[in-house]
């Protein structure tokens, strides 16, 4: 246990009333059923819950669709029809038309009040019909947007299995990454790379990140010579990670403290407790926590920050000396206003649907430590916070830029205030050197929009 | 339980929050939990809002599970007339909180002691109605509310306007075209020497409502929103209303007749005859473009329809009578209504589809195999996949649908708007020869297939694996910039390595 366990010197810490707005954790959907490619999402929910991923993700139904409803009816919610019967019916038809290796059943807030018992249907049905079922309640009464993938992996992690496969055959799907890797080489050189690798124990990383930013975050750890054993979740649902007692994992992501807890007390993993791969500073601060837990000397880190940043300079020009203002949406809100803090900016305020101080501690750390070396104010962070009231908080410190919800935009921008969509760093690859850019790309894009702008005079409405 | 991968119409509270935010000063505060409030979203990016969304969430989370919600939404409802000032605030559930069963009605009415405006709860069952059906529920609500409220009053008006004169009912946020068909509206009842008394809901104040009995007569152009509340007006005032849709040259005519005869019977001697005249021939084109050659080519050619009632409806109407279009399938998703569509579109078509199921129309589309098809945006990635060109002409919306130039559906400038979205989704008279002929033009494939042209860089395989993950649309240039980079430090293979490190330097 690595965790830090005392709170960051100086940051403030409020709580509103929790009148935001934000997306649904059912969304996660939207990008876990492309992550894992033999998966199909069921989510048992309502018309409202359909309606919202239909909105949220466009028309994403091609011609072969690995997600869908299963839409609660009058006589679902009335418990006139049997639960068992009807999702049997459903998976069986999901079985037959689709396949997929995995079902993965999201629950809804109505699930949660009618009390449908999913856990306890889905070993009988998994039994039945011969495909494993795992089942996150992603629910909007307990959680917020991105939390919906920390359901899901939470509830993957007791799927993961407990020891190496044995048979080679199967040690080959499940190596996927690793044959990746090293494809197209001579069996030698894959012998002779192992030998590149410090030894160390098992290193699984959580958290569902594109698959180039797999690759490359991976090749990050592998020039310090530390092995990633894999990924939760894995392309493959047939390739999740093997998990042992002992194992040592990390998160990706800010938003999976469910997933880390489940991790360390049903999987007796180890967690490292380290800022997030976001910027070039998050980035080599995590590089550095796990080389410290496996007694590595880092090489190169610094080098490989400093030309990060040195390749960023053009955009660091444009957000020096700015402030950014963020709403609260995603829970990647601390990581990206400690890189834009050392980028410059300045953070008045951060909202954040729900803080876990324990998960986040090493990052608020370096948030409070990153604000004292560039000499600006701590933020204040505001959890749950209240929309009316940070427009007024807006109103009064008028921001150069607001990273917020898509419903409070263009109003925002039609007062003269420059806005980013807070779901966009949600989609975009943000992790790591590689990507560091590419968030400056975002933050930067209303402030050149305005550059290019400027000479026209048409400010607010 | 329903496996469902698509929906033509949204929920109930869907319905209710567009009439709520159509009228001006008007809250509406959801009792939901968190993430239900995307019609905020869907509202401010569609309609590119300048207004924030006047919808606030009282949200339903574990504790309000727990305790029950009371006072949670009576403090909502009064904190926001507090803030806002709204004439009237309109509380609705979700299908989601609809299910606690508790007595909304009973938390209205105790903030409605502390409120300085009217608060009402939206009176519908949210899983036996769709958004279409709570949309046309809601809006007779609120006019019933402020009717019976100015009654009460003895605020209501007497009698009739001096001029004849409408009110037009139905028009409403995120609908279809509405605004651009609002305006047309409004022009041609102006040519029509008719003064537009109302418009409700959209930019409509509440105290606009006692005077709508002041109109000659309601106009419905849309079959799914505004009947209701038309019959309602019927009953209460004896205003007679016209529900023909004026959408293609015929339609549009027999509205006009309509309204004629309609205004010839409260003593007002109008003729419109000369005036349908000079638009049909001179200021509409399409009636010339159906007489012309280019539509004499879609002459037989087979269409499918499918759409709300009144789009779908309509578009069949003017591909059969005024195109000479064969519409081998008609179909609507308003299976509540479908009688309705049946009669109109009788005589019209080959065959009639009334469904909710995305496939079932998809699967018709690729068994009929039609020249084009007029349809909502899942009909069109149908026809994306069949590679058979659509006119999308329905809800549900999309930001497509809300155009930034003037683009109706009604009134004769949306007749030429129309004429165009047919001739365009056809392939063109001549192309379709010269297709024939040579076999195609189109050199896309050339364009795309560049990945492994000739280059004196060699990429490994696992670069190759990794350039392949990159979407299609800007892999040309990630190549591109990675063999620079490549050759630039004189690198002979380009492994995936390579390629992250180039995509660091050059930021492609």
């Amino acid at each position: 246990m690595t965790l830090a366990e005392a709170q960051p010197q100086g940051l403030q810490f409020e709580c509103e009333t929790g009148n935001y707005h934000t997306f649904c954790p059912i969304s996660c959907v939207a990008w876990l059923y492309q992550k894992i490619e033999d998966s199909f999402f069921l989510v048992i929910g309502t018309k409202t819950c359909g309606y919202f991923l239909q909105n949220a993700m466009g028309v994403m139904i091609f011609a072969e669709p690995r997600y869908a409803m299963a839409e609660l009816e009058e006589g679902d919610i009335s418990a006139q029809l049997n639960d068992y019967a009807e999702l049997k019916r459903l998976c069986d038809q999901i079985k037959r038309d689709r396949n997929p290796s995995v079902i993965v059943w999201i629950g809804t807030c109505t699930t949660e009040i009618i009390k449908m018992d999913l856990e306890g249907l889905a070993p009988r049905l998994e039994a039945e019909i011969g495909i494993p079922i795992v089942v996150a309640r992603a629910n909007g009464l307990d959680y917020a947007f991105t939390q919906g993938e920390d359901t899901v992996l939470a509830a993957m992690a007791h799927r993961c299995p407990d020891k190496s496969p044995i048979a080679e055959s199967e040690k080959e799907e499940r190596n996927s990454l690793t044959r990746l890797l090293n494809f197209g080489r001579k069996q030698e050189d894959v012998k002779a790379e192992e030998s590149e690798y410090v030894k160390h124990p098992p290193l699984v990383l959580f958290g569902s990140l594109p698959d180039p930013v797999v690759t490359q975050l991976t090749l990050e750890l592998k020039k310090q010579g530390i092995k990633v054993s894999g990924w939760l979740p894995a392309r493959r649902f047939t390739e999740l990670p093997v998990i042992e007692e002992g194992t040592y994992v990390i998160g990706v992501n800010p938003f999976l403290s469910r997933t880390a807890t489940t991790l360390m007390r049903r999987r007796k993993c180890k967690l490292i407790g380290a800022p997030f791969p976001i910027g070039p500073d998050g980035t080599r601060a995590w590089i550095e926590k796990i080389c410290s837990v496996f007694n590595i000397e880092p090489k190169g880190l610094g080098d490989r920050e400093q030309q990060i940043w040195d390749g960023m300079e053009d955009y660091l020009q444009l957000i020096r000396g700015k402030s950014v203002f963020f709403m609260g949406d995603n829970l990647l809100e601390i990581s990206l206003a400690r890189f834009l803090v050392r980028c410059g900016m300045t953070v008045p305020e951060i909202g954040i649907p729900y803080m876990d101080k324990r998960y986040q501690g090493a990052e608020l750390e370096l948030l409070s430590k990153t604000c004292q070396e560039m000499g600006v104010p701590l933020p204040k962070i505001v959890e749950k916070p209240d929309n009316y009231n940070q427009l007024q908080r807006i109103n009064e410190i008028h921001p150069d830029l607001v990273i917020t919800g898509m419903a409070h935009a263009n109003p925002l921008e039609a007062r003269g205030i420059s806005t980013k969509w807070s779901v966009e760093f949600t989609f975009a690859q943000i992790h790591g050197f590689t990507n560091a850019r590419d968030i400056l790309e975002l933050v930067t894009r209303p402030l050149r929009r305005n550059n290019s702008l400027k000479d026209l005079g048409w400010i607010s409405w | 339980m329903k496996l469902a991968y698509w929906m033509y119409a949204g929920p109930a509270h869907i319905g209710t929050l567009r009439i709520a935010t159509s009228f001006k000063n008007v809250h509406a505060i959801m009792h939901a939990p968190l993430g239900d409030d995307y019609f905020n979203v869907m509202r401010s990016m569609l309609e590119r809002e300048r207004n924030f969304t006047p919808v606030t969430t009282s949200v339903v989370d574990r504790n309000v599970l727990a305790r029950g919600s009371q006072e949670k939404v009576v403090d909502n409802i009064t904190r926001k007339d507090a803030e806002e000032h709204p004439d009237l605030i309109v509380l609705t559930p979700t299908c989601t909180s609809s299910i606690l069963q508790e007595d909304l009605q009973n938390f209205v009415n105790r903030a409605q002691v502390e409120s300085k405006g009217d608060v009402i709860l939206a009176d519908v069952n949210h899983y036996r109605y769709n958004e279409l059906q709570a949309a046309d529920r809601t809006l007779q609500q609120v006019v019933h509310y402020y009717t019976e409220k100015a009654r009460k009053r003895n605020e209501l008006p007497e009698g009739k306007t001096e001029k004849p004169s409408v009110n037009i009912i139905g028009i409403s946020t995120l609908a279809f075209h509405n605004h651009h068909d609002c305006t047309e509206l409004k022009r041609m009842m102006a040519d029509l020497g008719i003064e537009v008394n109302a418009v409700i809901p959209e930019g409509a104040s509440v105290y606009d409502i006692k005077n709508m009995s002041r109109a000659w007569f309601n106009l419905l152009p849309y079959r799914e929103l505004g009947l209701t509340t038309a019959q309602y007006l019927q009953e209460q005032f004896n205003t007679p209303y016209v529900d023909i849709t004026p959408m293609g040259v015929v339609e549009t005519a027999r509205c006009i007749r309509k309204i004629q005869q309609v205004l010839n019977e409260q003593g007002a001697a109008v003729d419109y005859e000369g005036y349908i005249d000079e638009q049909t021939l001179y200021v509409s084109q399409a009636a010339w473009f159906s007489r012309s050659i280019d539509c004499q080519n879609l002459t037989g050619k087979k269409a499918v329809v499918f759409g709300d009632n009144t789009h779908a409806a309509a578009m069949t109407k003017i591909l059969a009578r005024e195109m000479g279009i064969k519409v081998v399938l008609a179909g609507t998703y308003c299976k509540y209504d479908s009688d309705w569509f049946r009669e109109q579109v009788s005589g019209y078509c080959d065959d009639v589809l009334i469904s909710e199921d995305n496939g079932e129309i998809g699967d018709a589309i690729a068994r009929l195999e039609p020249s084009a098809i007029f349809g909502t945006q899942m009909e069109r990635h149908v026809g994306k996949r069949l590679d058979i060109p659509c006119g999308v002409i329905a809800a549900p919306i999309h930001i497509q649908n809300f155009p930034i130039g003037y683009k109706p559906f009604m009134g004769y400038e949306g007749t030429n708007q129309i004429a165009d979205l047919v001739y365009n989704s056809f392939t063109l008279g001549m192309e379709d020869h010269l297709l024939e002929i040579f076999g195609g033009h189109d050199t896309k494939e050339g364009i795309t297939k560049g990945i492994s042209a000739d280059s004196d860089l060699g990429w490994s395989k696992d670069g190759l694996a990794e350039l392949n993950k990159i979407p299609g649309f800007v892999r040309g240039k990630v190549k591109r910039n990675t063999e620079k980079f490549a050759r630039e430090r004189g690198v002979e293979k380009i492994t995936a390595e390579v390629l992250y490190a180039a995509k660091e330097a050059v930021g492609a």
